[in-house]
Parts: C-alpha cells; sequence; structure tokens
C-alpha cells in the first residue's frame, strides 16, 4: 500500500505543477510566466533580413583604393589608374622603373597584407592584381552581420517595440520578431534605412546636363534630389569624395523651421565639428551637398565658416519621415544595405480571431471526443474523459513550464493530441474487454490489460514522437510550435494513460471484490 | 457499447486483391496527377511569394481588386474570397519572381486602396523571397528524409529485434546518400533512392514487417500528396508537418496490428494456417483501430469546420493521411508480410 501512497502523491504533484504553471496565463499573476504566443496569435511582425554584406567588402576595398592613392601621392609614384574589379580585387597599372619599385616598395611595406596573385608587364606597363585575404573579407562580411545586428537593435529599441527578438541567423541573415507592432510598414522603414549620411561637394565646374548624356568627369558622380512637387528629380554632379560622413554624429533630433516644416537637426562630436569648420572654412561659395543613401537631401551654398558641429537635412519630410530618419541617424548607419527576404506580418485582429477560433474547435472538438467515450465505455469511459482533461492541463503547463511558444499550428497540435490521446486508453480498455471476455476476473482483467497494453501503447508513440523531433529540429517558427505541442501531448497522454488511469482503476477495485466493470 | 462485435470475422486477407486494386487505381491517380502538374502545387512558403490577407469594412467587387493589381502590373495575382462571403475579405496572392521588392506590399496596398475606394485593414502579410523559399523547400525535405532514417531504423529494430540488421539498413541507406551527395542531385531524387534501397534490403534481409510498414508508410504519403495535387491545393510547410503527423500515426496503426499477428502466429507450424491468423489479428485489432480513427477523425473535422481558414489544409491533408493510413494498414501492410511469408 505504501508505494501506492507515493504514486498518488507524485501524480497530485505533476498535476498541480501544471496547474500552477498554467494560472498566470488566465489570471495575470504570480507564480510563473505566462504562456508564450507565437506572432500568428498575438499579431506581429517577423522578418528575414539579408546583410548585403558584400557591399561592406567593396567599401574597404575602396577604402584601400584612397589609401594606396593617398601614400602614392606622399612618396610621389605616379600610377596608370589603380580601380576596383567586379570581384572584390584591384587593378593597379604602373610604368615600369622608378614607379613600378616605387609602388612594390610602399606595398611591402604599408599594404603586406595585401595579396598579389597576378603581375604581369607588358610594353613597359606593369600590371598588378591586388587583392585582400580572404580571412580579412571573411571578418569583413561576418563584422558587418554582427554591426548590422547591433545598430538594427538600437533603432527597434529607440522606435519602441516591447520584447522584441532581434538575432543572427545563420551566416548574413538576421531575423526579427517584433510583437504588437502598430505600423509595419512604418517599421519596415526604418530597419531597411541604410542611414549612409554624408557631406560631399558639388563639383559646379562641369555641366550636369552633358555628364547624364555622356560620362561623368573623373571622381565625379551623379546624385539625384527627390522634389516633392513633381515625380521628376533633380540631378546634381557630386564629388565622389567624401568630406564627412555619419560616423562622428553625436546626436540627431527632429526640429522645426520657420515654417513649422519638419527638419532633422544634427550634431557631431568634436572631431567632426573640427572637420566641419575646416570644410566650410575651405570651400565658401560652393556648394556642399548632404547625401543620405545616394540620394541628394539638400545642397546649401557655404556662405561662411561654420563652427560648432550643427548642421540640419531639410527635406519636405512628415513628422514620422523625421523622426525615423533621427532614429536611425542616432542609431548609426548600416554597415551595408539590407534586404527584406521573408515577411509574416499579422494584424492583431486577426490573432485574436485565430484564438478564438482555434479555442471553439478545441472545445467542439474535446466535447464530442469526451462524449463519445463515456457514451462508449461508461465507466471506463469517464476516467479516459478525466485523463483527457488532465492531459489538456498539463500540454499547458508544460507550455508555460518550458516557456515554449504556443503558434497557431501548435494549437492544431492540442486538437489533434485530444484525438489521438485516447487511443492509449482505447487500447488499454480493447484489451481489458479482451481479458474479461476469456473469463478472468475483473481485477486480473485490468491487471493483464495494462500490462500487455504498455508496450504497444509506448511504441506506438515512439513513431509520432519521431516524427515530431524531425518536425521541431527543422521546422520554422509556427510548425516547431505544431512539433512542441504534439511531442508534449505525447509525453502527457502516456503519462495519463499509463499511471494516471492505472491509478484511478486500481483506486476503484482497492477495496471491494469487483465482479462487474463499467466499460 | 460495441461498433465492432468481438466474434467479428472479416476475411480480409481473401480481400486483399481488392485492396491492391484500390490502391494501385489511387497511386495511378497521384503519379499521373503530379505529372501532369509538374510536381505538387508549391505554396509560396516553397517558390517565394506574397500574400495579402484584406479585410474591407464594406462590399467589395472582387474586379475591383483585379483592376487595382493590373494597374501595377500583377496580372497573375490571385484574388480570393477568404471566409464568408459578407466578411468581405481577400487573400491576394502572387509568386511572380520579378516583383518581390521589399514595397510589394505597401505597392499592393496602395493600388487597391485606389481601385476600390476603401482602404482596407490589412490582416496578414507573407513574403518569402525566392532565396528563402529554396531554403525552406530543401529544409522540408531534409526533414522528411531524417524521419524515414529514423522510423526505418526504428522499425527495422522493432518489428525484427535484431540491432544489427537494423544497423545494416541505417548504413547502406548511409552509404547510398553519401553517394547520392557526391553527385550533387536534388533531394527529391535522394529520397526516392532512399526509399528504394530501404525496400530492397528489407528484401534481401527479410524483414517482412519492416518491409510491409515502410511500403504502406510510402503509399500513404504518396496518395496523400496526390489527392492534394488533384484537388490543386497548396502544398506548404503545415501540408509537410501534416504528412510527417500522417507517417507517424499511420506507423502507429500497423505497428498495433503487426504486434497482434506476431504474437498470434508464434504457434503456427505451416503457412496455411498463416491467412486465417492474420485474419485473426485484424479482426482482434479492429475495434481498436476503428475507434482512434473516430476520435481522430472527429477533432479533425471540429478543425476543418469551425477551424482557421489558415489551417483548412493541414486539417485536410491530416483527414485524408488518417483515412489512408487506417486502411492501409489493414489492406496493404498486412498481406505485404503474408506474402513475405509464404515466399
Amino acid at each position: 500500500m505504501k508505494s501506492f501512497n507515493i504514486k498518488t502523491v507524485f501524480i497530485l504533484c505533476v498535476i498541480l505543477a501544471a496547474v500552477v504553471c498554467l494560472l498566470p496565463t488566465f489570471l495575470n499573476s504570480w507564480p510563473h510566466k505566462k504562456i508564450n504566443l507565437g506572432l500568428d496569435l498575438q499579431g506581429g511582425m517577423h522578418l528575414v533580413l539579408e546583410v548585403q554584406n558584400i557591399k561592406a567588402v567593396e567599401t574597404e576595398v575602396e577604402r584601400t583604393i584612397q589609401e594606396i592613392k593617398k601614400q602614392l601621392r606622399k612618396e610621389g609614384v605616379k600610377h596608370l589608374g589603380i580601380s576596383r574589379l567586379n570581384d572584390n580585387s584591384i587593378l593597379a597599372k604602373f610604368q615600369s622603373g622608378t614607379d613600378k619599385t616605387g609602388f612594390e616598395t610602399l606595398l611591402s611595406k604599408n599594404f603586406e597584407n595585401l595579396k598579389t596573385p597576378k603581375i604581369q608587364t607588358e610594353d613597359n606597363i606593369t600590371t598588378y592584381r591586388l587583392s585582400l585575404p580572404d580571412q580579412e573579407i571573411e571578418n569583413i562580411k561576418k563584422m558587418a552581420t554582427e554591426q548590422a545586428l547591433e545598430t538594427i537593435r538600437n533603432r527597434i529599441d529607440e522606435f519602441g517595440v516591447s520584447e522584441p527578438d532581434i538575432r543572427i541567423q545563420g551566416g548574413n541573415r538576421i531575423l526579427l520578431q517584433l510583437p504588437g507592432i502598430k505600423d509595419p510598414e512604418r517599421a519596415k522603414n526604418l530597419i531597411g534605412k541604410t542611414a549612409q549620411l554624408t557631406f560631399q561637394l558639388v563639383d559646379d565646374d562641369a555641366d550636369v546636363n552633358t555628364a547624364i548624356n555622356g560620362t561623368p568627369p573623373v571622381g565625379d558622380e551623379i546624385l539625384y534630389k527627390d522634389n516633392s512637387a513633381s515625380a521628376i528629380k533633380t540631378p546634381f554632379l557630386i564629388k565622389k569624395r567624401v568630406l564627412l560622413d555619419g560616423s562622428l554624429l553625436t546626436d540627431a533630433r527632429v526640429e522645426f523651421d520657420q515654417f513649422q516644416q519638419p527638419q532633422v537637426g544634427i550634431e557631431f562630436n568634436r572631431k567632426g565639428a573640427r572637420i566641419f569648420d575646416r570644410i566650410t572654412g575651405e570651400n565658401i561659395q560652393k556648394r556642399l551637398a548632404i547625401v543620405l543613401d545616394k540620394k541628394v537631401y539638400s545642397a546649401p551654398t557655404i556662405q561662411d565658416r561654420i563652427a560648432g558641429g550643427r548642421a540640419s537635412i531639410t527635406g519636405n519630410f512628415t513628422l514620422s519621415e523625421a523622426k525615423d530618419l533621427a532614429i536611425a541617424l542616432r542609431a548609426g548607419s548600416l554597415p551595408a544595405p539590407v534586404k527584406i527576404i521573408q515577411e509574416q506580418t499579422v494584424g492583431p485582429t486577426l490573432g485574436a480571431d485565430s484564438i478564438r477560433m482555434g479555442l471553439s474547435s478545441m472545445v467542439v472538438g474535446g466535447l464530442l471526443v469526451i462524449l463519445f467515450m463515456a457514451v462508449y465505455y461508461k465507466g471506463a469511459g469517464i476516467i479516459a474523459d478525466l485523463a483527457l482533461l488532465i492531459n489538456i492541463i498539463l500540454i499547458g503547463g508544460g507550455l508555460a513550464a518550458f516557456q515554449a511558444t504556443l503558434t497557431l499550428p501548435g494549437i492544431a497540435g492540442i486538437i489533434l493530441t485530444i484525438g489521438m490521446a485516447v487511443d492509449a486508453n482505447v487500447i488499454i480498455f480493447e484489451r481489458i474487454r479482451e481479458e474479461l471476455r476469456s473469463g478472468k476476473t475483473v481485477l486480473a482483467s485490468v491487471h493483464s490489460g495494462f500490462d500487455r497494453a504498455t508496450i504497444t501503447i509506448l511504441d506506438a508513440n515512439v513513431t509520432t514522437f519521431i516524427a515530431a523531433l524531425v518536425l521541431y529540429q527543422f521546422g520554422t517558427g509556427a510548425i516547431k510550435g505544431f512539433a512542441v505541442t504534439l511531442i508534449l501531448g505525447i509525453i502527457a497522454s502516456l503519462f495519463t494513460a499509463l499511471i494516471l488511469s492505472k491509478s484511478i482503476f486500481d483506486f476503484i477495485l482497492r477495496n471491494k471484490q469487483a465482479t462487474k466493470l463499467s466499460i | 457499447m460495441q461498433l465492432i462485435k468481438p466474434d467479428i470475422n472479416i476475411d480480409f486477407i481473401g480481400k486483399y486483391k481488392i485492396g491492391f486494386f484500390i490502391s494501385t487505381i489511387l497511386i495511378l491517380i497521384s503519379i499521373g496527377s503530379l505529372i501532369v502538374h509538374k510536381g505538387p502545387n508549391y505554396g509560396i512558403d516553397f517558390i517565394g511569394g506574397t500574400i495579402i490577407q484584406a479585410k474591407f469594412s464594406e462590399q467589395v467587387p472582387v474586379g475591383k481588386i483585379r483592376s487595382g493589381l493590373s494597374e501595377i502590373g500583377l496580372n497573375d495575382a490571385s484574388v480570393q474570397n477568404f471566409g464568408d462571403n459578407e466578411n468581405n475579405e481577400f487573400l491576394i496572392r502572387t509568386s511572380n519572381p520579378q516583383m518581390s521588392g521589399k514595397d510589394l506590399s505597401k505597392k499592393i496596398v496602395e493600388t487597391i486602396k485606389i481601385s476600390t475606394g476603401i482602404s482596407p485593414e490589412i490582416r496578414r502579410v507573407e513574403m518569402v523571397g525566392p532565396q528563402v523559399g529554396k531554403d525552406l523547400r530543401n529544409k522540408a525535405l531534409l526533414a522528411i528524409f531524417y524521419s524515414l532514417l529514423f522510423i526505418t531504423i526504428y522499425i527495422s529494430y522493432r518489428f525484427e529485434q535484431k540491432l544489427l540488421l537494423s544497423g545494416v539498413t541505417a548504413g547502406s541507406l548511409m552509404t547510398a546518400v553519401y553517394f547520392l551527395s557526391v553527385f550533387n542531385v536534388g533531394m527529391a531524387i535522394v529520397i526516392a533512392v532512399a526509399f528504394i534501397v530501404t525496400i530492397g534490403v528489407f528484401w534481401i534481409l527479410k524483414l517482412k514487417y519492416a518491409m510491409g510498414a515502410i511500403v504502406a508508410l510510402l503509399h500513404d504519403v504518396l496518395i496523400t500528396v496526390g489527392i492534394f495535387s488533384v484537388l490543386d491545393l497548396d502544398f506548404s510547410l503545415p501540408i509537410v508537418a501534416a504528412l510527417l503527423t500522417i507517417i507517424g500515426y499511420s506507423l502507429n496503426d500497423t505497428i498495433i496490428v503487426f504486434d497482434r499477428i506476431r504474437e498470434n502466429i508464434k504457434g503456427a507450424k505451416t503457412t496455411e494456417e498463416l491467412p486465417a491468423l492474420f485474419n485473426k489479428s485484424i479482426n482482434g485489432t479492429l475495434s481498436r483501430t476503428i475507434l482512434t480513427s473516430v476520435t481522430t477523425l472527429i477533432v479533425l473535422f471540429s478543425l476543418y469546420f469551425l477551424g482557421i481558414e489558415i489551417l483548412l489544409n493541414f486539417a485536410l491533408a491530416m483527414i485524408i493521411g488518417v483515412v489512408i493510413g487506417t486502411y492501409s494498414s489493414i489492406f496493404v501492410a498486412s498481406p505485404i508480410v503474408l506474402a513475405a511469408n509464404q515466399r
């Protein structure tokens, strides 16, 4: 009898623990966390971004080229063109003789990390093919993804999303889960904004229209400015050299001009302010373009040296656009553009509908099964029904205890479990009926029914368990939720059938010498 | 109450020809439909695309939404009523690869706002880029492959209780897959070859129960996929989840019948007795088989009729799978084991 008591205590403890874990979900209180609802149930946005980190490599290669050119100028070495190729290697040409040796000295002195896989000499001209080491390229890519993650996290924090989940998902992908987001389009714009702010001079020596029809002068590029009134964009001929960029910003905030039009005021740190002071002083009466993500926002003529390191970006912003731009600038620019490669947005009303409909089909399906079992197996059926109810409580408790996420397919998993969980009891009851028919006593029938059915039940559940485990491993988001409830359901139904139902039978048959069993 | 009388004795084995006939027809229809439709009708999960679920505050003719979509070059987008007609809710779907930019959903919403004159509530947006679609397809195939592998190992161990033999099965499967991966063939072919190798190994090693189970399993999955193809329904991630669950469920059924067969044929001395013993086993477990299918179908139908639109296809796949799985454990798996026993 003693072991029987220990078993009873164990069963009660398990059920109690499940109830305790479930309580907060319905009562909003101590002692545990609520069941996590997936984005498909509570509404929200799931995004997968791809960091185009090859662009970060391009930037690094361009920077290296600028550095080489600068040092060559300092050493007085002439080159016949240094440029970046599409595969991110550098092509550098030199006249044989002093220029060539000068370059080689420079290479071995200051750029020893560069690989030179190919050197070719033809007609006294030596062509070098240089490239960054593979290890470094990998590092740049990795850094770009990590930095992008950091930046996006900062932006989301400032945007104000409760409990966002942002993480790297293999290689160059970033996964974002933003529950309860109100304006998904705005969030997407903010996240996807590269926010690379640069100050570049307008080239007033050449004509912009000739440049558009032909090729722009060396060192220039054509960038456009959006107009508020018409769809026609204004072209600008901009010098490629970046005088100052957004990395030296300390603050960006929304301001209003004299017409109450929102604009974004920016403030540089001391180093940035010094540079800004110098470039404005050196370029009086020239036009300085404020370029954001390869778009010209304004290009005012510098009237005087500007000290203090303050500037403002104007561009017919709406208030929320200005706010988001300020957030993006404060959080820093993305090291490389990002592309949204997967999106799943569920509005809050749809999520609520899904929960309601999921629950109603669970209740209807559950009641039908309970009714069926009670009619078919009478007394024993009621034991199975009790086991089924406990089963559902255990699944809920398991979800809360393991902080697993309940998704829409997860609800389907619970509903499916309701149908399949009674299987264990059906196997047992059918066995007991057979044993009874063969003329055994009630007690003996129940015992051998449970004994002989146990192996079969374990076995039958192993296969579904394997399928559920594989689904859990390979499934994404919502499907994982299905696998979780299926796994919990299998464990719970093994417990309720093999331990709980058996104990109830034992309890009923304990004292009296039962001659009849309601089954 | 009893639906199945305890003394029931239906001659299932004697009717195996009818079963094989029905199965062959179903399989031929499935394969035929898959060939005609050039494979399953993949949902946007697997080929990439965009789905927008929009709800209007008042009645809107579908034509207006369509005209708005063709305005931005989406002539091939499908527009469907979602749920009841009076909901004024629509599902807009496109898998045009040229139009998968980040602004597509925004553009669609704007254009239907203009063409219908009503600003809809956007209840759901789903966008899958082509690369992600390819990844998800590979993941789904991997999931099917691994569950096949583990289940093969399990059943060859479980039915034959020879750990060594299950090791041999697993080993030959792995070897076959390794050689295939060297040649870099598609995952679908790998799975097909894996199935053939498995059945071949079971045949050679005379693992008759395992072979019956795996053939039944292949049968169930193929017919479920085939019926989906015939009905022209989307083959998406939840359907893969349903397929794997069906695999588990169908095996579950098969295992219970096989256990009883093994229990009953222990005393059998001649192969002549076998058909009767097989029948006795199937009839003995029939009550359980039917009951469990009934309770599972009860909940699946309540999910299908009361449940969430998004899970409709999932519920349907499960319903088909449960019916076919129940049928196959009686009419496909057992006769194969019998045939192998008489070999």
